[in-house]
């Protein structure tokens, strides 16, 4: 525990005396991949900028590693249309930042043909790209991902996980990221926080997928979320399973964590 | 040439190269109302100037700055919009500076001087004090350059990234309501924001980076001074109103221009 690079402890925030969130406890080590999971309105960017820095939570503490370089990939980047602003120029935007520097992380997202096209141009599976390169450009010891596969279509989705994975293979990186999608966040991840304006659950992807908080909270919203993600029908998780909301073909592998309802918890 | 044109040349001069670069930020950040509101609560700068008996210019200064905290108190600490609360804010301060004004009437004021500007009476005076700031935020905004960018294209960004975000925005905020203080003497406080905005958005079309925007900025400016002058020096015309005028033809000449391809 003592290498975590954050470590949030009963964190709440509240928004004009409604709670947002409440008790909650997150860390973050060197190397590690944790997704934050969640319905709509559960929290989940909230607690992203509680780690950043861009909110002060309303209780609990959050602990950054001393000096902690994080690289942040924002949800939306809107720059407006009037600023003409290259893609080597956002990038180099990063004090300290050459060409060649900017060139390497771009080949390393796979985006290198966008060097020189404005940012407006491109597409927005790029520009994921594009701000993915900016946050390496920090060499960051943990890599903070809003929705990261944002605009991109189910392929380019699934090739997008797998380059953070190698991401932080390569740099060793922590990595937090906030995502939508069960099924491809479950193979590419190694600790699942499923939100709701507590931590409903946490723990491996197979312990959280069988968890009943987790069966509660997507069974709840099982089918709004099954034809949102009905294309995914045709693929599997690591196990060669269909993830379904009952989560019937995974058992637990592990302890899992207690679940307790606060006041302030609507579900179930 | 005559000394006034002289003179009423270097001040225009000076305030278009620096508007170049400021009035980008404007356009890009959609500031453009802000700019406005600052430049309407000039004239209640200039009235409690005349009512204290301080310069008007270091009022006006004064008064902008001031109006600029209170508009960031403001939009962080009540639900209005933020167009909703410049404009009460612009026409307020407006009505209460010609309101200001109408009780003193042992002071003789050139009101139509203050509103469209007086650019043919700028004297020595005036004129060092339009060089000095012009050549302030000139020099500020240099240094501020790339935080300035950095916090335009994504301000949470920038901060995550280590930028005191919120004492950029204001610097940003008090360089503009500087310009307005050394702007009001050349074009008055209802043209000053035209100034900022339209070369920047003249040359918008044909810049590819940031910087090409903003120098071209300051040379369509510089041009349309000149040529604003030149229509008041031979036609008898009102030099502010010239200045917008030719500044108006230069944006529509922008769009005969073949745009560069990228």
């Amino acid at each position: 525990m003592s290498a975590a690079l954050i470590r949030l402890a009963g964190v709440g925030v509240s928004f004009a005396g409604q709670s947002v969130l409440q008790d909650v406890q997150l860390s973050v080590q060197p190397g590690e991949i944790v997704t934050l999971i969640g319905p709509n309105g559960a929290g989940k960017t909230t607690l992203v900028r509680a780690v950043l820095g861009l909110l002060t939570p309303t209780s609990g503490s959050v602990w950054r590693k001393p000096r902690l370089r994080i690289g942040y990939m924002p949800q939306k980047l809107h720059v407006d249309p009037t600023l003409p602003l290259s893609v080597l120029r956002f990038l180099r935007l990063v004090p300290g930042v050459k060409r060649a520097a900017a060139a390497a992380a771009l080949a390393e997202v796979g985006a290198e043909q966008v060097i020189d096209s404005p940012l407006q141009s491109i597409s927005g599976g790029e520009l994921q790209r594009v701000l993915l390169a900016r946050a390496l450009l920090r060499e960051p010891e943990l890599l903070v991902l809003d929705e990261p596969v944002q605009g991109v279509d189910v392929a380019g989705q699934a090739e997008l996980y797998r380059l953070i994975t190698r991401l932080r293979d390569r740099h060793g990186c922590g990595v937090l990221m906030v995502s939508h999608d069960l099924h491809l966040v479950m193979s590419t991840t190694d600790q699942v926080v499923c939100l709701n304006r507590h931590v409903c659950c946490s723990g491996h992807p197979e312990q959280v997928s069988s968890d009943p908080a987790f069966v509660e909270l997507f069974g709840q919203d099982a089918k709004s979320l099954a034809i949102y993600h009905h294309h995914h029908d045709h693929e599997h998780d690591l196990h060669g399973a269909v993830v379904s909301e009952t989560a019937g073909g995974l058992s637990i592998q592990g302890p899992v964590q207690p679940h307790v309802h606060g006041d302030g918890c609507k579900h179930g | 040439m005559a000394d006034f044109l002289l003179n009423a040349l270097l001040a225009g001069l000076a305030l278009a190269l620096v508007a170049g670069p400021l009035g980008s930020f404007v356009v890009w950040r959609r500031m453009a109302y802000f700019g406005d509101t600052l430049s309407h609560a000039a004239l209640l700068g200039v009235a409690l100037g005349l009512m204290l008996d301080v310069s008007p210019t270091l009022a006006v200064t004064v008064g902008c700055v001031l109006l600029a905290v209170l508009l960031v108190t403001l939009q962080s600490r009540q639900p209005l919009a933020s167009d909703t609360l410049l404009g009460i804010l612009a026409h307020s301060t407006l009505s209460l500076g010609l309101v200001v004004l109408s009780f003193m009437h042992e002071v003789r004021i050139d009101l139509m001087g203050y509103l469209f500007g007086d650019l043919l009476a700028v004297g020595p005076g005036d004129l060092a004090w339009i060089l000095g700031g012009s050549a302030l935020v000139l020099v500020l905004l240099g240094l501020l350059w790339r935080p300035l960018l950095a916090i335009t294209v994504h301000e949470e960004l920038a901060r995550v990234e280590g930028l005191p975000v919120a004492a950029i925005r204001l610097a940003l905020m008090l360089l503009i309501a500087v310009v307005i203080a050394v702007a009001m003497k050349i074009v008055g406080v209802l043209l000053i924001t035209s100034l900022l905005i339209i070369p920047a958005a003249a040359a918008q079309r044909h810049a590819r980076t940031p910087e090409q925007m903003a120098l071209g900025a300051s040379l369509l400016g510089i041009l349309a001074v000149c040529g604003g002058l030149s229509l008041s020096w031979f036609q008898d015309t009102p030099a502010g109103p010239s200045i917008v005028v030719s500044a108006a033809s230069l944006f529509l000449l922008s769009f005969a221009w073949p745009r560069r391809s990228a």
